[in-house]
């Protein structure tokens, strides 16, 4: 596997989620799906044959009224991988086909539509459900075909799909920078789509690798313990599994933190 | 009309009872054949698989008939390896469903993916970390060691073996053949390995990851040892519906029993590495990763206790105790009762390294999900088991696939 940081500049760009200011309002998922020409069903009310990149949980504590509490957590593809244990993605490693990749240069995890050929191990090895099949042709209302980015591929029937951390816009900003001849991307000129879109500024983006970016000011990412937030309150899904994910996040609730980091704790809150 | 091609000493019923009982099956099989269509047009909607259950029915059938065809390179292995010299009476056989068992899987990976016209892309742009990648290069290259054993079979058909040049080829494939089967066994071994792989890399999953010896998790070598042991017990199995269905005996006991009994043999050593594998991985290795054993067979509508105990118990312990207990496999009832048991408790393992993995939650906030076919992932599962049944019958009228039929059942 590639080992994450040798190349020279190397970004690892991240996304830092609090949920405490997070009110589930879903216009992360909306923006995301605008931005990606993510397609959509007449019916999605089967939500495990549908597409959405971005995907908000509804977490509740388990606890009776009036203690009962609830959290909403977007999820994101968490563009695992990099140094740790494993040091690789969940699925990077075992896509036949090279389809999907990890960057050594953005940190991003990658996916590569015209070699994908839809064997869907990717999926069986993430574990957030992040990756997505499309099991139907992408089909859009008459009319709404005209409002899709030119910047990002529409995915055709039998391939995976995730999100990409909006990698167009990087690619964008980039172009940007060297025209003004630059070599570095400045934080705000490469945003993701849902970061702008969300309306309570719950979502930050930025290089976590950045001592000067918000994203690293606020997880504070330990590179000894792959990536692993300083911050108290801020925590990543399933950190015990090592995937060493790219996204935090970020909440006063002590049950919150517990419920995301494993399955079994028993520990009250 | 056909009796031209009938092996010569042997008997074969009219060619209109034949083409009779293969009448249901040739219609299981066009309604395979609709439902594989469909599949094709109009996409894997078709199925019930879903984003939390990517694999599911195909590829555990996949997983399922790979195993069982696994009678074709272990008996290969004892015959032109080990120099086990009475296999050779059921070597042909073997390697026959070890053929049909890999041309299914082939079909199956052919439906089980998004863009089949694609398929080529595993080889050219190959990831060397996957365990896929692996697979389909072993997989593909062992269906045509299959093949290259198959076709001298073929050769022996009484018209065929009357042309000189076919008669000189089959031959002399016979006498390379070791190699073909050294290779095989080479072949199969990492492959069946690899599917092992498969689930036991995944790291993301807990249920179905396993730690390494090397670069591989255990589970590769467990599907190789299980696959040597349930795969000898499935080509018995067939052989002895092949002998209920034709009424008669057609492979000697001693030949049977020498099989069984290295399978008992395999079988046993396997569940005690399996069993030493499942206690290793309960306490270790799943609560490492924030999981208690409990929680992989609770709160949840299908997967309890119980599987574990039906894969372990009543398909290892219980039919590995009866094929090496020399009375209890001289017992016909006890022996066929090991030899299903046997080809159940491999089954049931791929089922839970494929679809169980899949179903537990791993996210704290998710649940378990269930899934239930669709008739187009059944009817396509059928398909090739109806290409089989089809092949093995005719391979059985027209070829000599029991060398010894002739002297079980004299023609007066």
């Amino acid at each position: 596997m590639k080992e994450e940081g040798k190349g020279k500049n190397a970004n690892k760009f991240g996304m830092a989620i609090d949920l405490d200011k997070c009110t589930g309002c879903g216009s992360c998922m909306v923006a995301c799906m605008a931005e990606n020409n993510v397609p959509f069903k007449a019916d999605e009310s089967n939500k495990l044959d549908s597409i959405t990149w971005m995907r908000v949980y509804k977490l509740t504590n388990g606890k009776p009224f009036p203690n009962a509490d609830i959290c909403y957590l977007p999820r994101p593809c968490m563009h695992c991988g990099g140094k740790g244990d494993h040091g690789h993605s969940p699925c990077v490693s075992v896509c036949p086909a090279t389809a999907t990749d990890y960057s050594m240069e953005t940190g991003i995890v990658s996916q590569i539509y015209t070699r994908c050929f839809g064997c869907r191990y990717c999926m069986a090895a993430c574990p957030y459900h992040a990756r997505y099949f499309n099991w139907w042709d992408p089909v859009w209302p008459a009319g709404m075909e005209k409002y899709l980015s030119p910047n990002v591929s529409a995915r055709m029937r039998g391939v995976v799909e995730k999100c990409s951390f909006c990698f167009h816009r990087y690619q964008l900003a980039k172009d940007r920078s060297f025209v003004e001849g630059r070599r570095e991307v400045k934080e705000d000129e490469y945003q993701t789509a849902c970061t702008q879109a969300c309306p309570a500024g719950a979502i930050t983006f930025g290089d976590l690798n950045n001592p000067d970016h918000r994203i690293h000011q606020l997880v504070k990412p330990d590179p000894r313990h792959g990536g692993r937030p300083q911050n108290p309150t801020a925590f990543r899904l399933l950190e015990r599994l090592q995937t060493n994910p790219k996204v935090y996040y970020i909440s006063s609730k002590e049950w919150v933190r517990r419920a995301g980091d494993n399955s079994i704790k028993k520990e009250s809150t | 009309m056909d009796s031209t091609l009938i092996p010569k000493g042997v008997k074969r019923c009219p060619i209109g009872q034949f083409a009779m009982g293969l009448g249901p099956v040739s219609v299981i099989l066009l309604w395979g054949v609709f439902a594989m269509l469909l599949v094709w047009i109009k996409g894997l909607n078709q199925t019930n698989m879903n984003d939390n259950y990517g694999f599911a029915l195909w590829i555990w059938a996949d997983l399922a008939i790979i195993a069982l065809g696994g009678g074709a390179f272990f008996t290969g292995f004892l015959r032109y390896i080990i120099g086990k010299d009475e296999l050779k009476n059921i070597i042909n056989y073997a390697v026959l469903v070890g053929f049909v068992c890999y041309v299914s899987a082939q079909m199956i990976l052919g439906m089980d993916v998004g863009q089949p016209l694609r398929g080529w892309f595993i080889f050219w742009h190959a990831n060397v970390h996957s365990m896929l990648t692996e697979v389909a290069f072993c997989l593909t290259a062992y269906l045509g060691v299959l093949i290259i054993e198959y076709v001298p079979l073929i050769l022996e058909n009484r018209q065929i073996d009357k042309v000189p040049f076919f008669h000189n080829l089959g031959h002399n494939m016979h006498e390379i053949m070791v190699v073909f089967a050294a290779t095989g066994a080479f072949l199969s071994f990492f492959h069946q390995g690899s599917l092992g792989g498969v689930s036991g890399v995944l790291f993301g999953r807990p249920f179905g990851y396993r730690e390494g010896i090397f670069i591989w998790p255990w589970t590769f070598f467990l599907f190789t040892w299980s696959a040597a042991a349930g795969g000898p017990c499935f080509t018995i199995l067939v052989t002895k519906i092949t002998e209920a269905i034709t009424r008669k005996k057609l492979v000697k006991d001693n030949v049977i029993e020498l099989l069984a009994k290295i399978s008992g043999w395999m079988l046993a050593t396997y569940i005690i590495a399996k069993i030493i594998d499942t206690i290793y991985w309960a306490t270790v290795t799943a609560p490492s990763l924030g999981f208690s054993f409990k929680f992989f067979y609770s709160n949840n509508a299908f997967y309890g206790f119980w599987i574990l105990m039906l894969e372990i118990i009543l398909g290892g312990i219980i039919p590995a105790a009866i094929l090496i207990t020399d009375k209890w496999r001289k017992n016909p009832g006890l022996f066929i009762t090991a030899i299903v048991l046997a080809v159940i408790g491999v089954c049931v393992n791929r089922w839970v390294m494929v679809l169980q993995v899949l179903a537990v939650p791993v996210m704290p906030f998710d649940s378990w999900t269930m899934y239930i076919p669709s008739w187009q992932e059944v009817a396509t599962t059928l398909l090739p088991i109806m290409g089989g049944i089809i092949l093995i019958s005719l391979s059985y009228r027209y070829l000599p696939i029991f060398p010894q039929e002739k002297e079980l059942n004299p023609l007066d």
